[in-house]
């Protein structure tokens, strides 16, 4: 049966435009594949809904959405959903939820005293230890600056805008923190904890909220510091 | 009057919502519509309107559902008791399982589920307004959603129906062909790599005509795969 030609409807994508599933990227074998990338019969085939980064020889895709999968390392801020007599559940904005040990907590705690220590719905800033295949996950609270949060407030953003509002030496976090004087932690998760001045975290809070109004926007840390030129830092 | 003897098409080709036979319907798809979902696309088409939801990955529940090695799609397709002229009876029935399977197994042929083991990948398909060919525009909506979700897939899935009138093969068949017609193809198309990952016929065509709905099949995927990614594009477009 003919195909009527749709095998021909791939067209090669250059760094920093809009690919969906299936764009053909480059056919150069020489990139290395990255984030959201493929190689299907010789061709690298976005797989992702994004935009095309091509950096130090790696072509990947920067997604429009997506879902925070815990790698080991992360900082997360993370909620206490469920515990047993030597576990607790922890909600880590991912699509499964990990395990804290009794052993790996900050505190002395005895067999079954799990709920006097850290109850359902506990805000704690903890990083995962480990991952395996199955996106079992688990996370440590042993750790400099690891600890339960008992002041201030937490937002979040799209997992995927956590390296864009971090990085480079203008990082939209450091901004807002000389606007707001308050304290920030970012999450990997997506999940910031800010805590000071009532006035510091309503800015903080205005930020975010335009930060993630404009996630799309082509250069997010100039619309940002002109949003805080525009009296929205004051 | 038998069904075959209803005139749908006149002596110079037009039916009868004037559209010559490999024209499609009216197009309109928007992204982002749904938002609580992780992704939502919906699709106007012709007078069918349906919106695409898509939920996850997200752990699998109950748990014996869940696959060690890959994710689950759990696909729902529904008709909202006022999408037909005469009142929908609301819930599952036969059809929106069968069509729910179907757009299941379509979209697994693309979605890389052995990325998320043990998770669960929640699409649901509403229909609103229905005319014809709403499993076509599920499949093609629950497409948009999936990748408006941020869910790697290898290419994206349009789905078209041609069928037959009067003895003609006609592209996209509105209400009234569908229901007078004498055959109906609906197809689930890759429009990259022109493979095919959902088929199914009701009536009867031979061979000569199978090839030609084939053929309106796949120019009209292309066609649609074009809006879709200026649909995307009009969301999106700002660039990096």
């Amino acid at each position: 049966m003919s195909s009527s030609g749709a095998s021909d409807g791939r067209t090669s994508a250059a760094s920093g435009s809009l690919v969906i599933p299936g764009d053909k990227i480059s056919s150069d074998t020489n990139d290395r594949l990255g984030h959201g990338v493929i190689k299907l019969n010789g061709e690298m085939i976005a797989t992702k809904l994004g935009y095309v980064v091509v950096k130090a020889g790696e072509i990947s895709i920067t997604p429009i959405h997506t879902a925070y999968f815990p790698r080991p390392g992360d900082l997360v801020i993370a909620y206490i959903e469920g515990m047993r007599s030597n576990i607790w559940f922890i909600d880590l904005n991912a699509p499964f939820n990990a395990i804290l040990p009794m052993s790996l907590a900050p505190m002395k705690i005895d067999y079954g005293g799990t709920r006097d220590a850290m109850n359902v719905g506990t805000t704690i800033l903890c990083r995962v230890q480990e991952v395996d295949e199955a996106h079992s996950s688990v996370v440590t609270m042993k750790g400099m600056g690891l600890r339960k949060v008992n002041s201030g407030f937490v937002d979040t953003i799209p997992p995927h805008l956590v390296g864009s509002i971090s990085s480079g030496s203008n990082a939209i976090i450091n901004q807002l923190k000389d606007a707001s004087n308050c304290r920030i932690i970012l999450g990997a998760n997506g999940r910031i904890w800010v805590d000071g001045e009532p006035e510091g975290i309503r800015i903080v809070r205005n930020a975010l909220a335009f930060v993630r109004d404009n996630e799309h926007s082509t250069d997010l840390a100039g619309a940002f510091a002109s949003h805080l030129a525009n009296g929205n830092g004051e | 009057m038998g069904y075959s003897d209803v005139q749908m098409i006149d002596e110079n080709g037009n039916r009868v919502d004037g559209r010559k036979a490999g024209d499609i319907r009216p197009i309109e798809i928007e992204l982002g519509v749904v938002p609580v979902a992780d992704g939502s696309a919906s699709m106007r088409w012709g007078t069918n309107y349906v919106i695409a939801s898509v939920y996850g990955p997200m752990e699998a529940h109950p748990r014996k559902i869940q696959r060690q090695e890959r994710a689950v799609l759990d696909v729902r397709y529904n008709m909202a008791p006022f999408s037909t002229t005469d009142r929908f009876r609301p819930g599952f029935n036969r059809r929106s399982r069968e069509i729910s399977k179907v757009t299941s197994d379509a979209l697994e042929s693309v979605v890389l589920l052995e990325l998320y083991p043990r998770s669960k990948i929640r699409v649901e398909i509403e229909v609103i307004c229905a005319e014809a060919g709403t499993r076509c525009v599920g499949l093609t909506a629950a497409s948009l959603a999936l990748a408006d979700a941020g869910i790697p897939m290898t290419d994206m899935v349009v789905s078209v129906a041609s069928g037959k009138i009067n003895g003609i093969v006609v592209c996209d068949l509105n209400k009234e062909e569908d229901n007078y017609g004498a055959a109906d193809l609906p197809m689930g198309v890759l429009p990259n790599s022109g493979e095919l990952v959902f088929l199914q016929m009701d009536g009867d065509l031979s061979p000569s005509e199978f090839q030609e709905a084939w053929d309106y099949n796949m120019e009209a995927a292309l066609k649609i795969h074009v809006l879709m990614k200026e649909a995307i594009a009009k969301k999106y477009g700002g660039g990096q």
